[in-house]
């Protein structure tokens, strides 16, 4: 028996705990699942399956940038079309639904001790909904005329013209329309990740002690929820516009020399709602990627988090902030240059807090116990490859500097970077850092640093050579760019070159797929907590827990998630539910 | 929604004022102390539905600022010829004095429900909900009208086509928002009335067992209906 100092005592519970509903069938515990669980991994391989086909889409456009007028088959409609469906895929239907309905379904429950969701049966039709969804997304590519071209910020009034593919046809129509039931099945799931951490956390659980994870997903969930009702409103009179004629978007216009039924609507409208729902979309993604990065790199540096108050602050800043920057978007878009003063200014406050991250992340490495697992490796190519795409926003965020790189590669290179390949970087390696606890087998090593090199040196010799190409001019979006006089000799076999390492890189996540299931049965056994980890998830009875998560008692919580190393303890990490009595704390008082 | 509060926050030690919000935010499971999950839940759906509203009346501000063909006159446009003279305003006016009555009857459902009168909470309600009603087939009467009289939502007979266009929109998403609101009042009345709340018997979907806050719950979502109504009618019919 250890004595229990009354620094160990936590408040008594507030609340009685849940009643969780308990599965009869095979069909409502694996398919139509309550469990926040398995609708995180349903989350999880559907945004998974819906973004190999945006990868492919990205081969395809490879192919007749790296190698124009060689393959027929890719017209410039079909060009438009795979530009605008790999955005949109890749930023809405992948990362935005991995991040928040996969790890946020996963991962929130589990790390603030919480039996479920508040709300599984709501939670459950989050899924429901998000794959119907991506049913009529993909529908659209096999609808008369194919998926729309219009770009994946879908400006009007190219968006409903018949010179642009869908405009006139289904596939604006079941874009706009998968747009709208994606918001309608993200809030049902939104509504629940916010009440869980709010509401929901188990004894001691304060939420300075929240691991940066659940910080991440949490704040960005919020966003989402403020930010998502500007797309729907954006899609709805875009709808009305395409399907009842009415002029929102749409100004008085002549089609090949017709004049359309529109009359004074406002383009700029449709992109101040897009980009006010556009903006807090990248940080939607951006910030579970900082969470989870921060968890990665004090558990495989073995080192309590550098500054963790000031990291949530910094999360909250950046939410915040991210609200009052989406002009930027817009400089050439032709609204009053006065604005563009204003939001260059708020753009570049935004690096303040963005910079305070970087540097807590790489105080935190500073003699640190560095592991080099796969997880870590990851998290280290988070923070050149962010840090890279930064750099570059400072560059766009600039009126004077972006109005002529606007619409050109280095536009494609930096959010490439910033928002593409640095949040798919993190995922990659919470993947390998969670799986253990999904799955209780371990990723294959080798496959993985075979995965992690080709991934992180591919990605750079795709994007990098894109600045170059940005700053000689090559615009963006051009489906054929062979007769343009500034489109030299180098920079075409630049072009070649960027293509082959797409396929290259795109080859390895094939490797990586295969290792995802092979693992499942093959893995090395992985135990309760492989990687030697304080958070909850991680202190679960059963691997992969059970239904309920933590068997008969709940954790209570006696310290904050970053007791690594501490002085004067037997172990380099003390999980969070083991009281004070026990061991020394680092948490900041 | 199944939960039950153990300690309230009376019994915990708390400073006032925004020390004790501090406080709250400050302490362990949860940041809102005597919110029930539910209510938790429909407050910040709320919060993202003001959004939405914001989003559409803002969009029909800037339509109708920057639009250079006249704007209808709404005194005439919403006017009634009753008894040989144009009424302005006046089945707006009896539109929105229904859709306010609804919201007494429905916060006197929530008191009645606290005190578990099943009867009246439920015939409360079910007015509630008939009120509503009320309000959506007078807009269907007024929609009626308007369209007799030339107005489509690419066009209308007296000025910019976005007047069309926007009313049909702002309103038809407040009607869907009542419609929805009213099918919850009878499905929660329904519940009340068969005792569900008294004997915590489970929900058909959720499995969970309610409590009387549902009513509360409703209510607030009535309240936030209501209270928007009052901004569509101030930027459409006022302006």
């Amino acid at each position: 028996m250890v004595d229990v100092t009354p620094a160990d005592a936590v408040p008594p519970a507030e609340v009685a705990e849940m009643e969780l509903y308990h599965p009869h069938s095979w069909w409502t515990k694996y398919v139509f699942s309550q469990d926040a669980k398995v609708i995180a991994v349903q989350y999880s391989a559907t945004a998974t399956a819906i973004g190999l086909v945006a990868l492919m889409l990205s081969w395809l456009m490879r192919l007749q940038l790296g190698f124009p007028g060689t393959f027929d088959f890719i017209t410039p409609e079909a060009y438009y079309q795979f530009i605008t469906m790999h955005g949109m895929i890749m930023v809405i239907y992948l990362l935005t639904a991995l991040f928040l309905g996969g790890f946020g379904n996963y991962l929130i429950p589990l790390m603030v001790g919480a039996r479920d969701m508040v709300f599984p049966y709501v939670n459950m039709l989050s899924y429901w909904v998000y794959l119907l969804a991506v049913l009529v997304l993909v529908s659209s590519f096999f609808a008369p005329g194919g998926p729309t071209g219009a770009g994946w910020t879908l400006y009007p009034p190219q968006a409903i013209t018949s010179g642009t593919p869908g405009g006139q046809d289904w596939g604006i129509i079941l874009m706009l329309s998968s747009l709208i039931l994606f918001i309608i099945g993200f809030t049902m799931g939104g509504l629940n990740y916010v009440v869980t951490v709010l509401q929901g956390r188990t004894r001691g659980m304060t939420l300075m002690r929240l691991p940066l994870t659940v910080w991440g997903i949490f704040t960005a969930t919020v966003m989402a929820l403020l930010a998502f009702p500007a797309l729907f409103v954006a899609c709805v009179m875009m709808l009305l516009d395409r399907l009842l004629g009415t002029s929102f978007f749409m100004p008085a216009i002549v089609e090949m020399g017709q004049q359309l039924q529109h009359n004074g609507g406002s383009p700029i409208l449709f992109q101040h709602l897009f980009w006010f729902f556009g903006h807090p979309e990248v940080y939607i993604v951006a910030l579970p990627a900082f969470g989870i990065v921060s968890d990665l790199i004090s558990t495989h540096a073995r080192k309590n988090i550098f500054g963790y108050r000031m990291m949530v602050w910094a999360i909250i800043a950046i939410g915040a902030l991210s609200f009052v920057v989406w002009a930027h978007h817009m400089y050439v878009s032709g609204m009053n240059p006065y604005f563009g003063f204003f939001f260059a200014t708020t753009t570049l406050i935004i690096a303040v807090p963005t910079a305070i991250k970087v540097y807590n992340w790489v105080l935190t490495l500073w003699r640190g116990d560095i592991h080099l697992t796969i997880p870590m490796l990851f998290a280290l190519a988070f923070i050149v490859t962010f840090v890279n795409g930064g750099l570059t926003g400072l560059f766009l965020g600039n009126v004077v500097v972006d109005v002529p790189l606007s619409d050109t590669m280095f536009v494609v290179a930096h959010f490439h970077m910033v928002m593409g390949v640095a949040p798919i970087l993190v995922i990659f390696g919470a993947i390998y850092h969670w799986y253990p606890k999904v799955t209780g087998r371990m990723l294959n090593e080798t496959l993985g640093r075979f995965h992690f090199w080709v991934t992180f040196l591919g990605a750079y010799l795709i994007f990098f050579p894109m600045h170059y190409l940005g700053l000689m001019g090559i615009p963006r979006r051009y489906a054929e760019l062979t007769d343009m006089n500034i489109m030299t000799e180098s920079a075409h076999h630049l072009n070649s070159f960027i293509s082959i390492m797409a396929f290259i890189v795109g080859f390895a996540q094939m490797v990586f797929l295969f290792n995802l299931i092979w693992s499942i049965r093959h893995g090395r056994e992985a135990g309760g907590n492989p990687w030697r980890a304080t958070t909850l998830e991680w202190q679960t009875p059963e691997t992969p827990p059970a239904h309920g998560n933590f068997g008969k008692e709940l954790p209570i919580v006696y310290r904050w998630a970053y007791d690594y190393s501490v002085p004067g303890a037997k172990e380099d990490f003390i999980p969070q539910n083991v009281p004070g009595s026990f061991g020394p704390s680092r948490e900041p008082a | 929604m199944a939960e039950t509060t153990l300690t309230h926050t009376s019994q915990l030690d708390r400073p006032p004022g925004w020390r004790g919000i501090a406080a709250d935010w400050a302490s362990d499971q949860r940041a809102f102390k005597n919110v029930s999950w539910g209510k938790a839940m429909m407050w910040i759906f709320l919060l993202s539905d003001t959004f939405i509203f914001g989003c559409f009346l803002l969009s029909y501000m800037t339509a109708r600022i920057s639009t250079r063909v006249p704007w209808p006159n709404p005194s005439e446009v919403f006017a009634l010829r009753i008894g040989g003279s144009e009424i302005p305003l006046i089945l707006i006016a009896i539109m929105t004095f229904v859709l306010i009555s609804s919201s007494g009857t429905m916060a006197m459902a929530v008191n009645f429900g606290y005190r578990r009168d099943r009867r009246k909470t439920a015939i409360l309600m079910l007015l509630t909900a008939a009120l509503g009603a009320t309000f959506v087939g007078m807009q269907a009467f007024e929609w009626t009208k308007l369209i007799t009289e030339g107005v489509r939502p690419w066009g209308n007979p007296w000025g910019a086509a976005q007047f069309g266009s926007c009313f049909f929109m702002i309103t038809g998403f407040h009607g869907t928002h009542v419609t929805i609101g009213v099918i919850f009042l009878i499905i929660v009345a329904r519940k009340v009335w068969r005792g569900d709340f008294d004997v915590g018997r489970p929900g058909f979907f959720t499995s969970r067992r309610g409590r009387y806050e549902n009513v509360e719950i409703m209510g607030l979502y009535w309240h936030f209906v209501d209270l928007v109504w009052v901004f569509i009618f101030a930027f459409f019919y006022l302006w």
